[in-house]
């Protein structure tokens, strides 16, 4: 003990003191502030370019989720569109079917009528034909009857005695 | 991370391969400079000469003929404090030999201190055989401060050439030395700053954290170094860390510290009493266990490497030059590897310990119940 006070120097231990300042203030100021701020600086960019990463992975897989979501409700719209579409064309089938059987019906109904209506005036004009001809030839017939008197009177008396029968 | 790691340890292995091919030789010839007493013993001298090592000096020598009484260095300058400034260089005092005279005061060197003296240069001693004379303000640039200065130019080259890196960008990976200086930044960081002082308040704290953690284990390697270096190695320079750490743990410390300290929450009044006292002795005890520890480690292992390599003359004898120098150069070796852990454990520890003394004082206490 005696000999640690006895090596103690003032001298050497202002030089410590003033090269031990110096060291802590200047290279604080031009070194250790520098280095520890820049190894913190790294490891703040290591640490959030690794958060990145992890936040592009969890992005991804989100994206690529989220594709075959969209692939899958396509598939589903599409099967639906394509549905409905055949729903459409059997309803507008049928109802052409329909529309056109009544259409026809009625056309049949109509041309009925026509050929009806077409005999119905046939037929007048037939009567009328048939009893113009039935008259000339009665005429014609009676003409060639009544040539002679007696023919006549003969008729007139048939005729009389068919009114008495009547 | 793994990768600087194996950087880190490839350039400590090449450190320590150089090191050691040369540190032997080197410090032999230091050992060989103090030849004072009239025929000492062999252990003799190398005890007094690891003693002579253990102190600061003001010549830096690098090699000695003892024998021819010639000695290889450069002496520093003295800077002494002593009505007016009085600045000269150490070689005027040639090795103790000479007292040195200054405006009508006259200076001696006695083991490696300066002593006031008169024209004959007359010493008294006491009864424990302890110089008497006063001493003046010394201010010297001794091998301790070279040291000290030669550790911040260290620092500085390397720190500031670090954190020119980092100017282009965060991600800017350091080259070179960076890389092996990068992972020991985070390792002050994360081994000692956050865990001991918490996420919110580290910050404030890591300047000083990182400076001392540099600071010693660049002074104990280059303790290592057979440049004679054993600033670690001194009370003056431990004392004026652990007081730095002190003074930051009392003007950073938060209202639980004091009240911690004086009026322990949670136990009866009669132990907050009993408990202030030890509390208050607490307060000194940590920064001078700090002070102590890195003392005791590094001037031991100086001293047992020193010894090691005295081998080499005590046992030149019985072992034959050759055997002798083996034997010394495999337990220097082995030693010099302990000391390479020892020097980073010490920065380690000592770091360690202020962040944890920090963490104590600011840490903000949630729960009263665990004392």
């Amino acid at each position: 003990m005696e000999k640690l006070i006895e090596q103690f120097s003032y001298g050497l231990f202002f030089w410590q003191l003033i090269i031990l300042l110096i060291v802590v203030v200047l290279l604080g100021k031009f070194a250790w502030k520098p280095i520890v701020n820049a190894l913190e600086e790294r490891e703040e960019g290591i640490s959030s370019a690794l958060a990145q990463a992890e936040k592009a992975r969890l992005e991804m897989s989100r994206l690529v989720n989220e594709n075959d979501q969209l692939l899958k409700d396509a598939r589903a719209e599409r099967d639906i569109i394509l549905k409905e579409a055949k729903e459409l064309k059997d309803k507008i089938v049928v109802e052409a079917k329909n529309q056109a059987q009544i259409e026809g019906a009625k056309l049949i109904e109509l041309a009925k009528k026509e050929i009806n209506d077409q005999k119905l005036k046939a037929l007048a004009e037939v009567k009328g034909q048939v009893s113009t001809l039935s008259l000339e030839i009665a005429r014609a017939v009676l003409t060639k009857e009544f040539e002679n008197q007696g023919k006549q009177d003969e008729l007139v008396a048939d005729l009389l005695k068919d009114v008495k029968l009547n | 991370m793994s990768q600087n790691m194996v950087s880190l340890k490839r350039t400590l292995k090449y450190f320590a391969v150089i090191l050691l091919s040369v540190a032997p030789f080197l410090s032999k010839a230091e050992q060989a400079h103090d030849a004072s007493a009239a025929a000492p013993t062999e252990s003799e001298k190398i005890s007094a000469h690891i003693d002579h090592h253990l102190q600061d000096d003001y010549y830096f020598t690098f090699f000695a003929d003892e024998e021819a009484d010639v000695k290889y260095g450069f002496s520093l300058p003295v800077i002494l404090i002593d009505n007016g400034l009085k600045v000269f260089m150490a070689s005027e005092f040639d090795y103790g030999k000479k007292t040195v005279e200054k405006d009508g005061q006259f200076y001696a060197l006695s083991h490696g201190k300066i002593y006031k003296t008169d024209a004959a240069g007359t010493l008294s001693y006491d009864d424990h055989h302890h110089i008497t004379n006063a001493k003046p303000l010394d201010f010297s640039i001794t091998k301790n401060v070279v040291g000290l200065l030669l550790t911040a130019v260290i620092l500085f080259v390397l720190f500031i050439g670090l954190a020119k890196t980092y100017k282009k960008g965060a991600n800017n990976l350091p080259k070179g030395a960076g890389r092996a200086l990068e992972p020991l930044v985070l390792f002050v960081r994360d081994e000692m700053a956050i865990p001991n002082i918490g996420l919110s308040k580290y910050k404030q704290f890591m300047p000083y954290l990182l400076s001392i953690f540099f600071l010693i284990l660049v002074l104990n390697l280059i303790g290592l170094t057979p440049l004679g270096f054993n600033v670690t190695g001194n009370i003056s320079v431990t004392l004026c860390l652990a007081l730095f750490t002190f003074f930051i743990i009392q003007f950073k410390a938060n209202k639980d510290y004091w009240k911690h300290i004086f009026w322990m929450p949670g136990v009866p009044v009669p132990m907050k009493i009993v408990l202030a006292p030890i509390e208050v002795l607490g307060m000194f005890t940590k920064p001078f266990s700090l002070m102590l520890r890195l003392f005791a480690n590094i001037t031991a292992g100086h001293s047992v490497v020193m010894g090691l390599i005295a081998i080499v003359y005590l046992f030149k004898t019985d072992l034959t030059v050759g055997g002798s120098v083996g034997v010394s150069m495999i337990l220097t070796l082995f030693i010099m590897f302990i000391e390479l852990l020892v020097a980073f454990l010490q920065a380690f520890i000592f770091t360690m310990m202020s962040s944890l003394f920090i963490g104590m004082a600011v840490q903000d206490h949630h729960d009263e119940d665990h004392h």
